[in-house]
């Protein structure tokens, strides 16, 4: 018992130490402005923080409204079990997406005024509406957990009876959200490179939310088997990666369709700085864990899956980055690198997202009962989640 | 009647002195340094660029149909009737989509500020309200910068290079760029040495993005019967098995 024991106070000391860096930096933002603590510019007036903790945010949180949308409106039942840690990763997400876009606005005070001066033809009042509903949305779905836990048996009862309508209202507003987040760059015809400029981005960001929702419900199945030591749901597991291979599949070929269409697919076979991005995203995301998963064996095991969706969330964010940061710098003539406080910033979100998910997993009723608990299972894989942190709070 | 600006770079002697009555204008500071950088900044709203004997102005384009206006979640940034770009930072939440979306890149951030806004052109729209003239097209020596109702200053630029065809390049820049903007330009060689890009759309910006907006209100009821309607079927065939299955148990009985 002592190897998890250490592991633990370990992991606690790296968070510790992201945490106070972490404050330092929020002093510098808001005591002395943007301008010390990051690296944007005139001409990159968004960077690391649009690019990864709200433009990544959101999509990795994209697993709450898939898995609900599979259990409780399609009726899935065997998907049943996996739906909390899914919605508590997506309300977990939400709500760090707010707190980082505290940090990015200019004016974070002023946040509240999309409620009293509306702008329709805005996309960005749409993503605002559509983050404040639905992180209220999530919370409300959220509640059951809660509500379980203290045993606040009336109050359960009410909110289950109406559970339906905030089921079809969270899978309603993500979808227009996830694609609103793409329907910001339409506006930059002259800026994106055509690598990414599409009159279809709002469909690539909802097909690939959908992929990233999949991909990170299998990560985050496989982590938890690995660090509460919970028996993994392989079954359930390889039931997602089929789905993932057709949902990757369908953004493959239109992806594809539209480079066609677009006459750009010829520029995907000239050397340049954009094209080395497009095919590390490419790769990353949709061409490696589809050539994977389209192996029996490597879909049927865990190690695999787990592989096969770890390179897709790394392809996906690659592709947001890409398109946030990569696609317009040849436009606005310059590169952008973040200043260690944007990165400390965002490491600071990671950890608090790590770290508030194993505290509610610890507390509160997110997995369903366990049938038989294998104590034997933890040591090895005490390994595995140790290599498997870093690989997430390094991208 | 909207108003708008026509620079004629062949007829600029790069003086500055639009520079000078910008900065008064606007409250900024002036000096030999400032004079020389050749950009745009959050404390300079226009600058006279120099190429070997050539000039050009940078300066807000006042676009008819801006994108940093459609884009603005808050109506901070408003396109006024007389043709000037406002902006109010009393509103402005800070996200900077203005700044990612103009197709110019002319609105600037006051970075090192802990309350910062948005800094640019604004086609000094309190002296245009009041009926007078902007800063830099009233010192103007030359008559470089002229101001005026857009749509006279545009048939005089048609008539500038119809007059004299060798002189200039027959393209008005800002007649039809980005659907048309308020500031136009007339220049002896090519927009691009001054970093405006020839690739520009004709299309409104606003266009591209309000063809998808505009859609949602008719998404949302459809969307919603459809995941509503699959909930109600696919919960129906688990209510009909139930009950099935009791049925069942209640003939076993029976029997």
């Amino acid at each position: 018992m002592t190897v998890p024991r250490m592991r633990f106070t370990f992991w606690k000391a790296v968070f510790l130490v992201i945490m106070v860096a972490g404050i330092y930096c929020t002093f510098v933002r808001f005591f002395r402005g943007l301008g010390a603590s990051t690296n944007l510019s005139d001409q990159f007036p968004w960077g690391l923080w649009i690019g990864f903790d709200v433009m990544c945010g959101v999509m990795l949180a994209a697993g709450g409204f898939t898995l609900t949308a599979a259990v409780e409106i399609f009726n899935i039942k065997r998907f049943h079990s996996i739906v909390r840690p899914t919605i508590l990763t997506a309300f977990l997400g939400y709500l760090l997406v707010c707190a980082a876009l505290m940090y990015d606005l200019g004016l974070p005070w002023n946040i509240w005024h999309p409620l009293v001066m509306r702008n329709p033809h805005s996309v960005m009042f749409e993503v605002a509406y559509c983050v404040m509903l639905y992180t209220t949305v999530l919370a409300l779905e959220f509640s059951p957990i809660v509500l379980e836990h203290f045993h606040l048996h009336r109050a359960l009862k009410i909110v289950r009876s109406v559970m339906v309508v905030f089921v079809i209202l969270g899978v309603l507003l993500s979808t227009l959200h996830q694609s609103s987040l793409g329907t910001l760059y339409l506006i930059m015809p002259n800026k994106l490179h055509p690598f990414w400029y599409s009159p279809l981005l709002p469909v690539f960001f909802f097909l690939s939310a959908i992929s990233v929702g999949l991909a990170m419900t299998i990560f985050e199945s496989s982590m938890s088997s690995k660090y509460f030591g919970r028996e993994i749901e392989l079954p359930i597991l390889r039931d997602l990666g089929r789905v993932l291979v057709v949902v990757l599949a369908l953004y493959g070929i239109l992806k594809f369709e539209d480079l066609y269409h677009r006459h750009v697919l010829g520029l995907v076979f000239v050397s340049g700085y954009e094209q080395r991005f497009f095919l590390l995203e490419i790769f990353l995301s949709v061409l490696i864990p589809l050539g994977m998963l389209l192996v029996p064996k490597i879909r049927e095991s865990a190690q695999g899956l787990y592989l096969a969706a770890v390179l897709c969330l790394l392809g996906f964010v690659t592709n947001r980055l890409n398109v946030a940061i990569t696609g317009v710098e040849s436009a606005v003539g310059g590169r952008y690198t973040p200043k260690w406080t944007e990165v400390v910033i965002t490491a600071m979100f990671v950890a608090l997202g790590f770290a508030i998910f194993g505290f509610a997993a610890k507390y509160l009723p997110i997995f369903p009962e366990e049938k038989a608990r294998v104590p034997a299972m933890r040591q090895p894989e005490v390994v595995m989640s140790e290599f498997a942190v870093p690989v997430h709070a390094g991208d | 009647m909207s108003k708008g600006i026509l620079y004629d770079a062949t007829k600029c002697i790069g003086c500055k002195q639009c520079e000078q009555a910008c900065a008064t204008e606007n409250g900024l500071p002036y000096d030999d340094k400032i004079a020389a950088q050749e950009v745009t900044s959050a404390h300079k709203y226009t600058a006279v660029l120099a190429k070997d004997d050539k000039f050009m102005r940078k300066l807000c384009m006042n676009c008819d149909d801006p994108a940093c206006v459609s884009v603005c979640p808050v109506g901070a940034m408003k396109k006024t009737a007389l043709g000037p770009v406002t902006y109010d930072k009393g509103k402005c939440m800070g996200c900077r989509y203005c700044m990612a979306a103009c197709p110019f890149s002319v609105p600037k951030y006051e970075w090192e500020k802990a309350i910062p806004g948005v800094r640019k052109c604004i086609m000094c729209s309190k002296r245009v309200a009041e009926g007078k003239q902007t800063a830099c097209a009233e010192i103007c020596p030359t008559g470089a910068t002229k101001f005026g109702d857009r749509d006279a200053l545009l048939e005089e630029a048609k008539k500038r290079i119809h007059d004299n065809p060798d002189t200039y390049l027959h393209h008005i820049f800002g007649e039809t760029e980005v659907g048309g903007t308020s500031v136009m330009l007339l220049s002896s060689i090519g927009f691009n040495n001054f970093g405006f890009r020839n690739d520009l759309t004709d299309r409104a910006l606003p266009m591209y993005t309000y063809q998808v907006l505009s859609r949602i209100p008719d998404f949302i009821p459809l969307f919603g019967t459809m995941l509503g309607g699959i909930y109600w079927i696919t919960h129906r065939r688990e209510d009909v098995a139930e009950a099935e299955a009791k049925e069942k148990e209640h003939k076993g009985g029976a029997r």
